[in-house]
């Protein structure tokens, strides 16, 4: 089976310097769920900005392919690229509370995806995004959909955009960090939401996340980046059994998850030091510095990905055994 | 009625009491600022009659009411403004009200002319500088805007006069029409646009550079900003994108400002009017301030004052309604 979205080589730099994703390469099937993890700062949301043809103007795509059901989005036309966007894959970002515009009733911001993918008229349109409204699970809908985002909770808002992005019932749903600035029982909810959507529309999800609880909840296969790159990538399950990068190792040391079985259950690790600045990363093995395993071998280019157990992982040492 | 109405009711009803408030205020300071000056109307008159004779000041001095103490003058001013009524202006021989409502018009349409067009240009100059921020084009607006900020509006007035007055022979450098011509239908409207040009543009410099610069900074904001990237992510074209979602919002920090500058224009129409001879209020305060005029001159200050604060209130109005987070209160 074709994959829905493979993308191969990927890279973006900041305008004539620092390289932000180096050579990432993945790919997500029809209806699956793929978790992107990794620490801030690793390059999760450039990559979902950088599928989206959306990246800021700072940055730029320096090369490699974005192939989204047969087009090459990275160098498909601005108006094919605005056509599939909304309507073939549907972005959620972080932060409910400015994703919407304050000056736009909330009905109008779903009913306007539906009058330009679809050609609603005015009251079709906004007939479908009460129902929306309804569908994501906002009380009283007819009523919310004339309110303005300042009179909604987060937790709302957030549905608010949920329903937007899939009112066209895309093939893929891209959450870049959905409930991260949520309160931890609406992240749930919301989170619980987003799923059985995506049961019901059928559409893949590429879901961005540091938390390893939500990945092990929602995802089939988990990709783990470091400093622009991919480090480890795999089914969840096996992952989190047997990671064989010493920076997955480490996130999940540092995840407090009843679910998974861990040597000295109630210690929580901290990996070490810091995601390097741009710029400023290591030769060779990029986790090098933190790597409790580093040998100087590590300084001699970058480690390449190698099959695992679980799936493929960039360490010298992938393939000799459990991380330590 | 609903909920909102009953709100606005209530902000119309709370903001007139403050406006009223605040005209008795500015009445009674006016009123003791322009008697703390020496001089009266009565020693004005006497002053351009070519006689000091003190039976004569007296008698007019009595006949102007001036004798009187002062609160009693006072008490009495507010009285008949509490009525309407101005008083009457010896120096016009002509009521208070009148005489206003004669000039107004004229000074109304400079405002508005001035006003829309710094708005309509800086709306156009602000979204070509954020386009290009800190590239050619926005340096050089940005040259030209600090110019016009940097520069005083009777300099530039005068200027303006003599290049496309004088020299190019462009544009009619004074008054409000050609008194020659006949006052009715298009051709008298184009003759006052031709006229309003010079004036318009003077008054508008200043304002244009504060707009320019506040537009633009709001217009790269609203681009930066969470809910555009949400919306290019939804598909939206960038049409749509800058009409719907960027000007509503860059917008907001304009109407404020401009509702802030109302009283700064209405002041700056006396030094503008006075530069191009137009015939409006602020011309006409500035005669009675010479002719010591001290019952016009008070009316004038008052109904400026009744200007901007029903300005004021017409911009909140505005404001509330394009920011919809902002309840009237
Ligand atoms: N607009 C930008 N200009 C310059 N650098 C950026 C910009 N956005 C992101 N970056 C850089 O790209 C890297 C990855 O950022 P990001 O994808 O936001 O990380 P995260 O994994 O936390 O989502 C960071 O080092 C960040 O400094
Ligand atoms: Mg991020």
């Amino acid at each position: 089976m074709t994959a829905l979205l493979e993308v191969d080589g990927l890279r973006v730099a900041v305008n004539g310097g620092a390289v932000v994703l180096d050579d990432l390469s993945f790919s997500v099937a029809r209806g699956e769920t793929l978790a992107i993890v990794g620490e801030s700062g690793c390059g999760k949301s450039v990559t979902s900005l950088a599928i989206m043809r959306l990246l800021p103007p700072a940055l730029r795509l320096t090369g490699g392919a974005i192939r989204f059901d047969g087009a090459d989005l990275a160098t498909v036309s601005p108006t094919r690229m605005r056509d599939l966007r909304g309507r073939r894959i549907g972005m959620i970002f972080q932060e409910p509370m400015t994703s919407l515009n304050p000056g736009l009733r909330v009905g109008e911001q779903i009913a306007e995806v539906l009058r330009i993918h679809e050609g609603l008229s005015r009251a079709a349109a906004w007939r479908r995004a009460v129902e929306l409204l309804d569908h994501v699970r906002i009380p009283d809908p007819a009523r919310r959909a004339m309110e303005y985002p300042h009179r909604l909770s987060g937790g709302q808002r957030q549905r608010v955009v949920i329903a937007a992005a899939i009112a066209c019932r895309p093939d893929l749903i891209i959450a870049d960090e959905p409930t991260t600035a949520l309160d931890v029982t609406v992240q749930a909810q919301v989170l619980e939401l987003l799923k059985s959507l995506q049961r019901e529309i059928g559409s893949a999800v590429i879901l961005i996340t540091h938390n390893l609880g939500v990945v092990a909840q929602t995802a089939d296969r988990v990709m783990v980046m470091y400093a622009g790159r991919k480090v480890e990538e795999g089914a969840v399950a096996a992952i989190f059994d047997d990671p064989r990068h010493p920076y997955t190792s480490g996130l999940l040391r540092a995840t407090p998850d009843p679910t998974r079985p861990r040597p000295a259950r109630g210690v929580l690790h901290e990996i070490p030091g810091m995601v390097p600045r741009l710029g400023a990363r290591a030769s060779g093995c990029a986790f090098r510095p933190r790597c409790a395993r580093a040998v100087p071998r590590c300084a001699e280019g970058v480690p390449p990905l190698l099959a695992t157990n679980s799936g493929l992982a960039a360490c010298l040492f992938a393939q000799e055994g459990a991380a330590a | 009625m609903t909920p909102r109405a009953r709100r606005i009711a209530r902000f119309l009803a709370r903001r007139l009491a403050q406006g009223v408030a605040l005209l008795l205020c500015i009445a009674v300071l006016d009123f003791a600022l322009l008697h703390a000056v020496p001089g009266d109307a009565a020693d004005a008159i006497a002053g351009e009659a070519g006689t000091a004779d003190p039976g004569y000041v007296a008698t007019l001095r009595h006949q102007l009411g001036l004798d009187q103490p002062l609160p009693v003058q006072l008490g009495l001013y507010l009285g008949r403004l509490a009525q309407g009524n101005f008083g009457y202006s010896f120096r016009y021989g002509q009521s208070v009200a009148s005489l206003i409502l004669e000039r107004l018009p004229a000074t109304l349409l400079l405002m508005a002319a001035s006003i829309g067009f710094a708005v309509a240009a800086s709306l156009v100059l602000g979204t070509l500088s954020a386009r290009f921020a800190n590239r050619w084009p926005d340096r050089l607006i940005t040259l030209v805007t600090l110019f016009f900020y940097a520069t005083p509006l009777f300099w530039f007035g005068l200027m303006a006069i003599v290049l496309f007055g004088v020299h190019l022979g462009w544009l009619p450098t004074g008054g409000m029409y050609d008194v020659a011509r006949p006052r009715t239908g298009l051709a008298f409207a184009l003759d006052v646009a031709r006229h309003l040009v010079l004036p318009a543009f003077t008054q508008a410099c200043f304002f244009l550079a504060i707009y320019t610069r506040l537009v633009r900074t709001s217009m790269l904001q609203a681009y930066g900003s969470d809910y555009v990237r949400f919306a290019r992510a939804k598909g939206v074209g960038e049409l749509r994108i800058a009409l719907r979602h960027v000007l509503r919002n860059a917008l907001t920090p304009l109407v404020t400002m401009v509702g802030l500058n109302l009283g700064t224009l209405l002041g700056g129409a006396v030094l503008t009017e006075t530069v191009f001879s137009w015939p409006g209020i602020g011309r006409l305060m500035y005669d009675a301030v010479f002719q010591r005029d001290v019952n016009l001159l008070l009316s004038i200050l008052v109904l400026g004052s009744v200007i901007v604060i029903v300005a004021n209130l017409l911009v909140d109005m505005l404001y509330a309604a394009l920011t919809p987070a902002v309840e009237l209160r």
